[in-house]
């Protein structure tokens, strides 16, 4: 069977398009769960830091299921064979977001400071342990598996290698990079000035460990690079150094105070670091580090042409549309957050609904 | 091991998400009438009442969110095989579904929720109707992929994989269109009840007239909603019996426990002893099994033992009935509930028509118990539906034996118990938090928001 067809290659693009879209919109709130007890020093620091990403967190996870949908329907075998190799670990994420999902609901439901203690907790952890998993799934993508015919069998240890790990720190600091960074242009005075303190060393953490999980995925084998239709290993590379110097970019960018250039290339290192992922793992969608033949190649894995097509008629139809409202919600809540002159410590939730 | 391990972890969390999914949607769509007819009206008592369910609606939607975050996964986690032969049409309404419903829904929310004082009155209620729309193409693309477990159309079956033929096919299946309504007015119901519970207890608590006024005000709206869509919801179910009756007869036999073909069916309310045919006690109405299968008096509802010769000739030796105590009880529990519901709606309708809501304390009573009745026929009504399907998971095509992934029983079983915990959880915290909601104090609702602010920034709601 050829590697891969025009169709099936583009929905390999669009699925790395929304995973990239997803890891830079759920990574900034990602980021603010995970620096929101550093950068705050009391309980409406913490309630500012969630409400900066309140209105857009929900429409911004739906990216993730959407890629989960999209997989499902123009790659059977990707969505069978992955989820099933990666059981544990998916497992955990899904905990992990449901943990942080209902701590934006539940938290302001009492004033009790134990309980929103128990949901700044579950931000916190649920963003954390998110970011890493997720981290770490994708360097070892990007790395290969050790796959057989009924795909990776390994269990979570055999994905928890040293590479694998230092890529799931990355991972962590670019979003908490990302995060506060996003935090000093939605938040004002203190808590502001405290975000841009901490982007800083972020930044630094994020550069050195991005770079680290890019030399040693470089390394790396990579025997379905042989398969036909492959992209020169050079190109995936190159992304990845543009990606790590886009972050090196920010951090200076955070010293001099342009937050808003910095977001710009915290946000555009993600997007690069996903293309170079894809482009790395391309025509394979599960690669095999022991055997160019064991990859399951995008075209093996794709669905009949006619499925794609529809899709692709219905994505072309909605996909501009969805961008155009949810761009539109971040232009409504474009506004810095103030903190609330007499702290309004009456009932939290009373104007919501 | 593994395999029973999958089914019963499937089960939970379908189901637990389900006992969410019904209330969002019924609650978003009252919510929008609500707050419609405090725009149109320029009505504060239905602005303060939009808010207060506005604030119970938010909670639910919170748990249905996240646990089915869960459900887009565990086709891949737990029915691997499953997922690689049906991915090319089962996926396609499941992507679609996060594209045009959860998208607009979730987008949607965050602007409802902060939007209040960003948006203009008539921007800020068109978003809560876009998130009721959401809510219900939800369950429209999520109902297409299981009408299509259900009763498979436009597809061949290629290298051990469902193929696509016709994807008009697909949305035009009769099984989804009589699903998809009788779920949207079972819904309708289920967010009506909660309204109606509520209502009437808050009314009969309420410290002035202005907040009991308000409440009766919810209690009829919500008696003659539900009324009506549990009418529908009898009608539709009437509807899906008859389709059922000719695409899985397996299923209406099972339904009834009918071991042998009858002509004018009977069909027994209750069972006391094994249902293996030599009740201890029963009590049957005749003819009932025969008009809800074929509409007919005399028509022929097809047994057990003839589904099995049947099915065993055309897919070879194999037991091709389900669990028949499963599937007799839910659907009792089902329509036992629902009949339920007709009664308590309309007695609601009565009491408000004669003007005597607030005298009858058995009203209240039986109003705040109808809470629970549409939530257990959500359930029991799912429950019967995938459970009748088996020993299938895809009807005809593929059995449930062979969907599972290749996981250990151990990992199985370890993620089953962490969801049973996690879902427990959630599920006494939503209660707690909802019991709180319906106690807030009314007049606290609908205060100007914290106008202190010198410049109007983002509200803070979380």
């Amino acid at each position: 069977m050829a590697t891969y067809t025009g169709l099936s290659a583009l929905w390999f693009s669009l699925i790395g398009l929304l995973w990239a879209g997803y890891f830079f919109l759920e990574g900034f709130d990602f980021g603010v769960g995970m620096v929101s007890p550093l950068v705050s020093r009391d309980d409406t620091d913490r309630r500012l830091c969630m409400n900066a990403v309140g209105p857009v967190w929900d429409g911004n996870e739906v990216w993730l299921l959407v890629a989960g949908g999209a997989t499902f329907a123009a790659f059977p075998l990707w969505y069978g064979l992955l989820f099933q190799g990666a059981y544990l670990a998916l497992f955990v994420v899904l905990l992990a977001l449901i943990a942080r999902g209902v701590s934006f609901e539940f938290r302001a439901k009492f004033d009790d400071p134990r309980w929103r203690r128990v949901w700044d907790v579950a931000n916190f952890a649920g963003s954390l342990v998110a970011a890493l998993i997720w981290g770490v799934a994708f360097t070892n993508f990007v790395h290969g598996l050790p796959l057989s015919s009924a795909g990776y069998t390994g269990g979570l240890i055999g994905l928890l290698n040293p590479l694998a790990l230092v890529g799931g720190l990355a991972t962590l600091a670019v979003f908490a990079f990302h995060g506060s960074v996003f935090l000093s242009l939605k938040t004002s005075g203190g808590l502001m000035e405290r975000a841009q303190r901490v982007a800083r060393v972020a930044g630094g953490a994020a550069v050195l460990l991005l770079a680290a999980t890019v030399v040693g995925v470089a390394a790396g084998g990579r025997p379905w690079h042989t398969l036909a239709g492959a992209l020169p290993g050079g190109i995936p590379l190159v992304l990845g150094v543009i990606a790590v110097v886009e972050l090196a970019a920010a951090t200076l960018l955070v010293i001099r105070g342009r937050d808003g250039a910095a977001f710009f290339c915290t946000g555009g290192a993600i997007l690069l670091a996903m293309g170079a992922i894809f482009g790395s793992m391309w025509p394979a969608v599960l690669p095999a580090s022991n055997g160019a033949a064991l990859a399951l190649t995008v075209g093996a894995a794709a669905s009949h042409p006619y499925t794609l097509e529809v899709m692709t008629v219905v994505a072309a139809i909605f996909t501009p549309l969805v961008l155009l409202y949810q761009g539109w919600t971040y232009w409504v809540f474009r506004r810095r957050l103030q903190r609330p002159a007499a702290v309004a410590a009456q009932a939290p939730g009373a104007s919501g609904g | 091991m593994a395999l029973d391990l999958a089914r019963w972890q499937f089960a939970i969390v379908t189901v637990f998400h389900f006992f969410f999914v019904p209330m969002t949607i019924g609650l978003a769509f009252l919510v929008a009438v609500m707050q419609t007819l405090a725009l149109v009206r320029k009505d504060e008592t239905w602005d303060r009442l939009t808010r207060f369910f506005g604030r119970i609606f938010l909670i639910s939607l919170a748990v249905g969110v996240v646990t089915g975050i869960v459900l887009e996964f565990e086709f891949g986690l737990n029915w691997s095989a499953f997922s690689i032969f049906v991915g090319n049409i089962f996926g396609a309404p499941l992507a679609i579904e996060g594209l045009l419903a959860f998208f607009l829904e979730s987008t949607f929310i965050g602007l409802w929720i902060f939007g209040r004082e960003r948006l203009s009155p008539r921007l800020h209620l068109a978003t809560i109707w876009l998130v009721s729309i959401g809510t219900i193409l939800s369950a429209f693309f999520i109902l297409a992929a299981n009408a299509w477990m259900q009763h498979p159309v436009g597809y061949t079956v290629e290298g051990g994989q469902a193929v696509l033929t016709n994807f008009w096919a697909v949305l035009a299946n009769s099984t989804l269109w009589a699903s998809f309504v009788h779920t949207v007015v079972a819904a309708l119901a289920t967010g009506g009840a909660l309204v109606l519970g509520i209502s009437v207890w808050r009314a009969h608590r309420a410290p002035d007239e202005l907040e009991r006024n308000a409440f009766r005000r919810a209690t009829a709206f919500a008696s003659a909603l539900v009324l009506v869509a549990v009418v529908l919801v009898a009608v539709t179910g009437d509807l899906q019996a008859r389709l059922m009756d000719i695409q899985q007869p397996m299923k209406m036999a099972a339904a009834e426990a009918l071991y042998n073909t009858q002509n004018g069916a009977s069909f027994s309310l209750l069972t006391i002893g094994n249902l293996s045919g030599q009740p201890v006690f029963q009590i049957r109405v005749p003819h009932l099994l025969s008009l809800i299968a074929d509409l007919s008096w005399n028509g022929q509802v097809v047994g057990i033992n003839q589904m099995q010769a049947t099915e065993t000739a055309k897919y070879g030796a194999g037991n091709y009935a389900p669990v028949l105590w499963l599937t007799y009880w839910s659907f009792r529990a089902m329509i036992g509930a629902g009949v339920l519901m007709i009664g308590v709606s309309a007695w609601g309708v009565w009491l408000w028509w004669r003007k005597r809501l607030a005298a009858s304390r058995w009203f209240r009573r039986a109003a705040l118990a109808g809470i629970v009745l549409p939530i257990i026929a959500n359930a029991s009504g799912w429950i019967f539906t995938e459970a009748g399907r088996q020993p299938w998971i895809v009807y005809g095509l593929m059995e449930t034996t062979k969907g599972v992934s290749t996981i250990g029983a151990g990992d199985v079983a370890l993620t089953t118990a962490a969801f049973v915990v996690v879902y427990s959880t959630l599920a006494v915290l939503a209660v707690v938090l909802v019991l709180r909601a319906a106690r807030h104090p009314f007049d606290e609702i609908g205060e100007p928001p914290d106008d202190t602010d010198p410049t109007p920034a983002p509200g803070l709601v979380y």
